[in-house]
């Protein structure tokens, strides 16, 4: 019974901690634009200089 | 002071539309293009919008952000803010969606270990545990399904919310019992585990829908309608389409749209009415003749007085018949809904019967009511929801990438039954544009082209744009030419190499052509067709094979009508006004045949609208792309049927969910109505079909082929 008193609030405070994570990244507007995020990774940032 | 200027200089925010973002090297392009500006502190691209976000001193001006993306190759024009994005589906679901995601692997954590044999104050401390997260989350997450149950209820109907409510809010009430009485049993898990996949489906159809519109809009905001008004002190100035009063001049230079009808003032042009009417070869329009809004001025500036604007123009008129046109979209009712129709009552009857005989064999009023919500529970339409969106956004996807945009799912449901194809001739079963003579480009010598090329870019003349387009195509770079000057309505007079050069209007025009001269070399004669659309012949050929037969309904004049059914071998009708279009196809509609119309003018919007089914080519006029349920990129006719084809494997796939989905409940409600269901076979049973649901839709993948 000890383990339990120990991991459940483990467990739920995983969990609500990936909802709060979640939420923030929501209002900080970081699902505006998908399809900008996906191709974003592929700019070469040090390219300038390349031919 | 500069230093106490620039130390805090004021910032200002642009939003620039650049439909022709696609990929990272664009946005990277576009964004190091704005930093590159002095005064420009950052820049953002949102590709989603194709929009670019940039943060700039107050001096930096909008035109010269402009001019900045359109020399490294980008049009781009401000954003209209009254045409500014409807918000968006996906987001108030998204919150909800994280929610209930977190509620149920919680609340499921706790429901394996009471599965797994917890019992006596565990279980007891389990329960309180779940109906703790589950309740506020049931709450929270469960407002989309139970506003838009009330909003039908209010109404006097049903929907496929109405019996996810009832189930969800009795079986939340059920759990809260079993839990404060100590009983056996909570139905949390289940509970929420059915509004995360309803969820789920809800978002996948609300995305679809934002990526769609995402598309149409980019399109829709690069071309904001407006007029050059002279002043009475010669001042000019740029109003838009709504400012304009009747009584105003405008000067509309070649190349331009009318933006309101009126009456020429000065000047003398040739105007394209293809947009408004079908028709495609240019109109000559001299002082005192009368113009409408959405014609293309072709030779010359012209100035035109403003007899009606907005609500007055024949462009309102289309607008009126377009809006009295909609009944057979409002009349078709979505398959989710039609099968919820049937499934409510067939589901609400079973459980009050399962009540009912349970009742009568005496096993009490609390044993007989948990059966009931058993069964409720279990025939809640979890892969029903599932069913008709995960098929549809897959399939729109596939769509997407073959360069065909869905606007809504109901257009897929609307397509597939298609039977017979009305095709506007210009702009949609042509390219709507004039092409040159691709023979004469070919035997021109490489000097010749060169110099044609650099004459055809100092000018904004539709046929000279062409050429450019044309030579570029073909890899032809500009001769460097000097003293170029352009004559408006006769053309474009410059030196190359000290020798004279010049691409003008042929002397006696009769159809559209213009002439190369050379000084010293015989002169060219480049002349200019609408040709068909790539691929038109395969793709009719395929319409007919899909047992869609198409013709031809156009506005344009009868011979030009002839000659294009004379290439493609079809039935034409020409000469067709939008409302001669409009009773076509209401009276095959009539006759029982479901109709696909594809135009691309203003003049085909009614038509558009009044159809089973619509689509219109990307370069399609506003109006035309506004009222279509399809809009296809690119060149090729193609796209018409790929879309009828994916539309008809997509309504395949759906019925075959909904016959997985029912099958599911075939096996499933008679162990309910015995009594035997517990939350795991509930939580199983409905996990399963929802995978097996969305397995079968993902077949869909390779649907536009």
């Amino acid at each position: 019974m000890t383990g339990l008193a120990l991991l459940i609030p483990i467990a739920l405070g995983l969990g609500l901690f990936g909802l709060v994570a979640f939420f923030w990244a929501l209002r900080t507007g970081q699902f505006e634009d998908m399809d900008g995020a996906a191709a974003r990774i592929l700019i070469d940032e040090e390219g300038d200089g390349l031919p | 002071m500069s230093v106490a200027a620039n130390r805090a200089p004021e910032q200002e925010r642009t939003v620039l539309v650049v439909p022709g973002m696609h990929c990272a090297g664009c946005m990277a392009k576009v964004e190091r293009g704005l930093a590159g500006i002095p005064g420009v502190s950052a820049a953002r691209v949102n590709l989603t919008a194709r929009q670019v976000a940039v943060l700039h001193d107050a001096g930096v001006t909008t035109p010269a952000l402009v001019d900045a993306l359109a020399a490294i190759g980008f049009p781009a024009q401000p954003r209209v803010e009254d045409l500014a994005p409807p918000a968006s589906a996906v987001k108030p679901l998204l919150a909800p969606l994280g929610v209930a995601g977190f509620a149920a692997m919680n609340v499921m954590l706790l429901s394996v270990s009471i599965w797994s044999g917890a019992a006596g104050s565990t279980r007891e401390l389990f329960h309180w545990l779940s109906a703790a997260i589950g309740v506020p989350a049931i709450a929270y997450a469960g407002r989309v399904f139970f506003a838009s149950a009330w909003g039908a209820l209010k109404h006097g109907h049903t929907n496929m919310d109405v019996p996810i409510s009832i189930g969800v809010t009795l079986a939340t009430v059920l759990s809260l019992y079993e839990t404060v009485t100590g009983g056996a049993t909570a139905w949390f898990d289940g509970t929420l585990m059915l509004l995360l996949f309803l969820l789920v489906g809800r978002t996948l159809d609300a995305m679809m829908r934002d990526r769609a519109r995402a598309g149409v809009d980019a399109l829709l905001r690069q071309a904001p309608p407006g007029a050059l008004v002279v002043g009475k002190d010669g001042s000019v100035e740029w109003l838009a389409a709504g400012q304009l009063v009747p009584g105003m001049v405008m000067r509309v230079a070649a190349g331009e749209r009318l933006a309101a009808d009126g009456e020429i003032v000065s000047g003398q042009t040739r105007l394209d009415l293809s947009l408004l009417t079908g028709e495609s070869a240019p109109v000559a329009a001299l002082a005192g003749a009368e113009v409408h809004a959405g014609t293309l001025n072709l030779d010359a500036p012209v100035d035109v007085r403003v007899t009606a604007a907005g609500q007055g123009t024949t462009l309102a008129e289309i607008a009126r018949l377009m809006e009295a046109s909609g009944q057979v979209r409002s009349a078709h009712v979505r398959i989710a809904d039609r099968a919820s129709r049937l499934y409510a009552p067939a589901v609400h009857t079973l459980a009050a019967l399962s009540f009912a005989g349970w009742m009568i064999a005496g096993a009490g009023f609390y044993k007989s009511i948990v059966i009931a919500i058993a069964v409720l529970i279990i025939t809640c339409p979890c892969a029903l929801g599932l069913a008709v969106p995960v098929a549809q956004v897959v399939a729109c996807g596939a769509l997407m990438r073959k360069g065909v945009m869905v606007k809504d799912g109901s257009a897929l449901e609307r397509m597939a039954p298609i039977d017979r194809v009305l095709l506007d001739k210009t702009g949609t079963l042509t390219r709507g544009r004039p092409v040159p003579d691709p023979l004469v480009l070919a035997s021109m010598g490489a000097d010749d082209a060169a110099v044609a090329l650099a004459l055809a870019s100092h000018s904004r003349h539709p046929l000279s744009r062409a050429l450019v387009e044309a030579l570029s195509v073909e890899g032809v770079s500009a001769a460097t030419l000097e003293a170029v000057r352009e004559e408006a309505g006769e053309g474009v007079r410059a030196s190359w190499n000290g020798v004279e050069v010049a691409l003008r209007r042929p002397g006696l025009a009769g159809g559209m052509a213009s002439v190369l001269d050379i000084a010293g070399r015989p002169a060219w004669l480049i002349p200019f067709a609408d040709s068909l659309r790539p691929g038109a012949t395969e793709a009719l050929a395929e319409l007919a094979a899909l047992g869609a037969p198409a013709s031809i309904l156009s506005g344009d004049n009868a011979a030009a009508v002839a000659e294009a059914a004379r290439a493609t071998g079809l039935d034409a009708v020409g000469e067709a006004s939008p409302q001669a279009k409009q009773q076509a196809i209401a009276a095959l509609q009539a006759e029982g045949h479901k109709v696909l119309m594809a135009g691309d003018g203003l003049n085909d919007g009614p038509a558009l609208a009044a159809a089973d089914a619509s689509i219109a080519p990307g370069t399609a006029s506003d109006v035309g792309r506004q009222a279509a349920d399809f809009v296809f990129l690119g060149e090729s006719l193609a796209a018409v049927p790929i879309a009828i084809r994916a539309s008809r494997r997509t309504m395949a796939v759906v019925k075959q969910n909904f016959a997985l989905a029912i099958g599911y409940n075939v096996l499933a409600v008679p162990l309910a109505m015995a009594g035997k269901v517990t939350p795991l076979i509930a939580a199983a049973a409905m996990s399963i079909s929802s995978l097996i649901v969305i397995g079968n839709s993902l077949r869909l993948v390779r649907v536009a082929k």
